[in-house]
């Protein structure tokens, strides 16, 4: 088990401020704030309760869109990793789903959907079903054949096949699928609040960018990464937890 | 098969079969893997199936198990004809078969979790396994970090616990160390005289099976067929650590190299 030391991560983290205010400081360019610009940005917005506010309105498509797709998107990965004809049916769609240019379907999404929850929650969807979806399935192909042959031989039934041996042996990469799906469902979230609606966090963005209020700008999108990356933390300790002995040379942070 | 003297090493089998295989063909696409296949093991014995890589080991005892359909034949264990897997029998895999995100209690109890054994009574079984394959202190343990000698103990722990009469064990210690796999040897020859089961143990080392067995079914490939079965008898009173210098010992080993060198290239 390969624990980061704390130490370490608080040196990459001061490196990349530094860097950040450093380069806010020569500036780069005039519309890159410094760290502590940002920060203090941040923490007004804290304050007065705005951001509080926009979280609650972005919440919405990404919980509900991560949510759905991890659901819908575990089960349908395992159903195409058991049959042929359930891969040979769907796994193209998640193929060209993970392929597309999203920025591309959005309009068509509005046209189909309009510009409410329903299109946002579609734009995470696409962004974190697909690799979810293919990474179960290939775990699920792929599980070794002599614990296959071990849970018969001890007079398995299907379901114990299915729930004690092929979905613990799928599980570290249907995580690290969960991992890049819900962080590509971050990027959907803020995405479909730029393109479709600007409303929460994309509101700020937006609203920020066009009065040149540039810190704000960079502390929203500073936060986003922040509730990510906490999230992320989060999912694999409750791997960690679940399936203690699997994480032998894979799981990191 | 003129040239077999280990013959005279042979005895009248007994009558008390556990397990007989009929006329066991099966083929794979083109390739005739076994052909014909008829074999008794008698009950509370050790028999060996020895024999080249490929020569069908793993797939007659994957029939028996009921993991593999016969083309065609037929297998019956305790006179019953076998369908599919059966708590009468138990498998030891060749490369251990455990479930690594399990501890070792769970491992060694998996059998019996399949078999819908209350948590504790499973438990309790499991550890008292445990402690008897000398792995008593590991049961928190998982999979990884234990070394392949070990790893087998547990293999062998979950087939003992599941408590079948037929134990099924495919080149077992293959996968161990040369001072680890004497000292299974040495633990097996007690297994099978405190433990009132029916062994069937494939290997490909003709000293192992020798050692080891009551009766040896060796296996020649291509078409796979059965050779000849050498019953040694005389050194089997003998302590473990005398088998090896006994003669009889050293003249089947010699036999049997005699009438298989011919099919190694
Ligand atoms: N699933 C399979 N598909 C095709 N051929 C197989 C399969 N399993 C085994 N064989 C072939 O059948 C023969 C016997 O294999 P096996 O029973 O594994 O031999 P052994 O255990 O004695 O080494 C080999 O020639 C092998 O290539
Ligand atoms: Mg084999």
């Amino acid at each position: 088990m390969v624990y980061r030391p704390l130490f370490l991560k608080l040196l990459s983290a001061l490196i990349l401020f530094g860097a950040w205010e450093i380069a806010g400081r020569i500036p780069v360019s005039y519309a890159f704030p410094t760290f502590l610009d940002s920060v203090a940005a941040l923490w007004r917005m804290i304050i007065d309760g705005s951001l509080f506010v926009a979280y609650a309105e972005t919440l919405k498509p990404l919980v509900t869109g991560v949510a759905i797709s991890t659901v819908l998107g575990i089960a349908l990965g395992i159903w195409i990793g058991l049959s042929r004809v359930f891969d040979w049916l769907f796994s193209p769609i998640f193929v060209v789903m993970q392929s597309a240019p999203l920025a591309a379907l959005i309009p068509l999404l509005v046209m189909a959907y309009g510009i409410g929850l329903t299109s946002k929650v579609f734009v995470v969807c696409i962004m974190a079903m697909p690799v979810i979806v293919l990474n179960t399935a290939g775990a699920v192909r792929h599980t070794p054949e002599n614990i296959k042959a071990m849970c018969r031989s001890f007079m398995g039934t299907r379901i114990d096949m299915l729930f004690k041996i092929i979905i613990p042996a799928a599980s570290p990469l249907i995580f690290s699928g969960l991992r890049l799906g819900i962080s590509a469902g971050f990027i959907g979230a803020i995405l479909s609040e730029l393109k479709i609606t600007p409303t929460g966090v994309g509101d700020i963005i937006t609203f920020s960018r066009s009065i040149a209020d540039y810190p704000s700008m960079y502390a929203a999108i500073f936060s986003i990464i922040v509730l990510a990356v906490l999230f992320l933390n989060l999912l694999e300790r409750t791997e960690k937890h679940l399936f203690k002995g699997n994480d032998r040379g894979y799981v990191s942070d | 098969m003129s040239q077999i003297e280990a013959f005279k090493h042979a005895q009248p089998v007994p009558d008390d079969i556990a397990v007989s295989t009929r006329n066991i063909c099966k083929t794979y696409g083109s390739v005739e893997a076994l052909k014909d296949m008829t074999l008794e093991f008698p009950r509370g014995q050790l028999t060996s199936l020895l024999g080249p890589s490929g020569c069908g080991k793993t797939t007659l005892l994957k029939i028996i198990a009921g993991l593999l359909p016969p083309t065609s034949g037929e297998v019956t264990v305790n006179g019953k004809p076998v369908t599919g897997p059966g708590p009468d029998r138990a498998f030891v895999f060749q490369d251990f078969a455990l479930l690594p995100w399990a501890s070792v209690l769970r491992n060694v109890a998996f059998g019996l979790e399949l078999r819908g054994v209350a948590r504790s009574e499973r438990e309790d079984i499991a550890a008292r396994y445990i402690r008897e394959v000398g792995l008593g202190g590991f049961e928190q343990a998982y999979p990884h970090e234990l070394s392949g000698g070990m790893r087998q103990r547990v293999g062998l722990a979950r087939a003992l616990s599941v408590d079948a009469q037929v134990l099924l064990m495919d080149e077992p210690f293959s996968a161990v160390d040369e001072q680890t796999r004497r000292k299974f040897q040495e633990d097996l020859l007690s297994l099978v005289q405190n433990e009132n089961k029916t062994f069937i143990f494939v290997t490909h080392s003709i000293e192992e099976a020798v050692y080891v067995s009551d009766q040896i079914a060796i296996l020649l490939p291509r078409p796979s067929r059965v050779s000849e079965i050498i019953r040694p008898t005389g050194f089997r009173q003998k302590s473990a650590d005398s088998i090896r210098r006994d003669p009889e010992y050293l003249d089947i080993v010699d036999d049997i190299w005699a009438s298989l060198r011919s099919y190694v290239e």
